[in-house]
């Protein structure tokens, strides 16, 4: 039986998250796979277009509702099911949406759940990264009944347009919603810099930055070079830079093509978050930090010289 | 009785650097040093709270492991909570089967909070919470970084990956923690002493009506692919330079 996957779009009702493009390009990794996109929104029209245009999308299946205006996983994960009977996998994206989400699905199918699939080697057998990415481990599951699995979002590129759209339908899904659980807000910060989660272009502070203020000629670099701006956990615990902007292991794990780690010093659990990017710069004045084990480029110094001066020369 | 019920697991010490095993059946552990998941610390810290402000009269902590599992409970009672239980289990434990063993749990202890690190940091697998909310029926709070209750219901701020989201919960429900929910406390010597008094019952999957599955064969455990150490640069000049001549910049 070849393989029939339904994708979890995420999107934020207007735009499709880039996390699905991803998750496609890693259910294209089985050849005869049919891909389908399932899109759970108020109103789906504007995404499923978008998710029916990606590459390797066969068809887009909408459930409305107002009950989908925000995504809470209670409220999603029985339409997903309601509609799960004719796929042998279920994969979403390894983001907080995804991974509050289809955790839930799986429980709610009895099935069993690949975590931070890395890589599909067959429609059974998977890679994934365990102990914070210092170990690989190769799961298989029996072939039988559905699996979920949550796909890695730095080890896929997100898939392109293809050539034609996809034909998109509307599910008629009757089951009933919880409503135990209620959206009261989402504060996130405003921001014109890259999403950090697909920026080819990455600077990430630490706790060396000494406090929020000190942040600015990061954002000041960022600005100037086109690059989102991370942070260590560290640098996040002390106040210095907001939730979202953490990187690794319990924060976003991120693949771009250059990384700068700015008065980071490398624990482990940053690491994990990094090791998927193409080039790897760190700045530091502890000449023996651990930055520099995976570091493409080193340069020891103080940071507050240096990023001002770099400023200057890619001005 | 206003009961929470926190879920902690045995893991390896989150300072130990892991090696896999030459022949990949599966990471070193012999002699290296356990602990209490740290999601989960923060889990029966934050449980501890809620019963030191009074929203809560007893602390249950429980654990699905082996029988050496029973250092890390001892371990949670001495930080504060009341009784312990442990589900002895060997081999290879999937969510599923731990989220079944603790819905039985559940169903016998009538908790009206249950709270669970987000994740393990050995298989950093992420779900027992969501699959024990959904056998469940009742709401998740995944990520939370603050949690305050009122009357039958749970605002928990939860942290996504675009901020800080606030969703409100009716008890009893599932709540998963984040890092910064809180700092746990330290352990005191005489809290450890009076912790051995403290009941510890252990139970088994068949006592619970349980069937284990292993669902996932584990077929390989292999080292990451190392990255080449680079070159050291003299200044922010030579830096510039090499990421223009890469492309970079």
């Amino acid at each position: 039986m070849s393989a029939r996957i339904l994708v979890v779009a995420e999107h934020d009702g207007k735009k499709l998250n880039p996390s699905t493009a991803k998750c496609v390009s890693c259910a294209r990794a089985l050849a005869d796979a049919e891909i389908n996109v399932v899109v759970l929104a108020a109103d789906a029209a504007a995404v499923a277009t978008q998710a029916a245009s990606l590459e390797g999308v066969a068809r887009v299946l909408t459930i409305e509702n107002a009950a989908n205006l925000h995504p809470l996983a209670a409220v999603l994960a029985p339409q997903i099911v309601a509609v799960a009977a004719p796929f042998t996998h279920l994969l979403g994206p390894s983001t907080t949406f995804g991974k509050d989400l289809m955790a839930r699905v799986a429980g709610l199918l009895d099935a069993p759940q690949v975590s931070d699939i890395m890589a599909i080697e067959s429609a059974t057998r998977f890679r994934r990264p365990i102990y914070a990415g210092n170990a690989i481990l190769t799961v298989e599951s029996s072939g039988e009944g559905k699996l979920v699995g949550t796909v890695r979002m730095a080890s896929f590129e997100a898939a392109g347009a293809g050539a034609a759209a996809a034909a998109i339908e509307k599910a008629a899904v009757s089951v009933p919603l919880p409503t135990h659980t209620r959206f009261i807000s989402v504060s996130a910060a405003k921001s014109d810099r890259p999403d950090l989660q697909t920026a080819s272009r990455v600077i990430s502070g630490g706790r060396a930055l000494g406090s929020a203020d000190g942040f600015k000629i990061l954002y000041s670099l960022a600005d100037r070079m086109g690059a989102a701006v991370g942070a260590s956990r560290a640098a996040v615990d002390a106040g210095y830079a907001p939730n979202e902007m953490q990187v690794g292991q319990t924060g976003k794990i991120i693949a771009p093509e250059l990384y700068i780690a700015v008065g980071i010093s490398g624990a482990i659990q940053h690491l994990t978050g990094i090791k998927d990017a193409r080039t790897i710069v760190a700045i530091n004045k502890d000449g023996e930090a651990p930055i520099f084990e995976v570091a493409d480029f080193g340069l020891v110094g103080d940071l507050f010289q240096i990023i001002p001066e770099i400023e200057r020369l890619v001005s | 009785m206003k009961r929470i019920l926190v879920g902690i697991k045995r893991v390896v010490d989150a300072n130990v650097r892991i090696r896999v095993k030459p022949d990949g059946s599966g990471v070193v552990t012999d002699g290296v040093k356990m602990a209490i998941n740290p999601f989960d610390e923060i889990a029966l810290e934050e449980a501890l709270r809620l019963k030191e402000r009074g929203a809560a009269e007893e602390v249950i902590v429980a654990t699905v492991g082996p029988a050496d599992t029973q250092q890390q409970l001892r371990t949670a009672l001495a930080m504060g909570a009341d009784r312990a239980l442990h589900v002895q289990a060997d081999g290879v434990i999937e969510p599923l089967t731990v989220a079944r063993a603790m819905l039985k749990l559940i169903e016998r202890e009538q908790p009206f909070l249950v709270i669970l690190g987000k994740q393990a940091i050995d298989d950093d697998n992420g779900q027992t919470g969501q699959v024990l909310a959904a056998l469940w029926n009742r709401p998740q709070a995944t990520y939370a970084s603050k949690l305050e209750l009122s009357g039958e219901t749970a605002r928990v701020t939860r942290e996504v990956d675009a901020g800080l989201e606030t969703i409100e919960v009716d008890l009893p429900a599932v709540i998963t923690t984040d890092l910064r929910l809180n700092e746990p406390r330290y352990v005191k010597l005489p809290d450890i002493m009076k912790a051995k008094k403290k009941p510890l019952d252990t139970l088994t999957f068949s006592a619970l009506s349980v069937e284990p599955r292993q669902q996932l064969k584990l077929v390989r455990f292999e080292p990451p692919p190392q990255r080449q150490k680079g070159v050291r640069v003299k200044d922010a000049a030579e830096l510039v330079d090499a990421l223009r001549k890469k492309g970079l910049l």
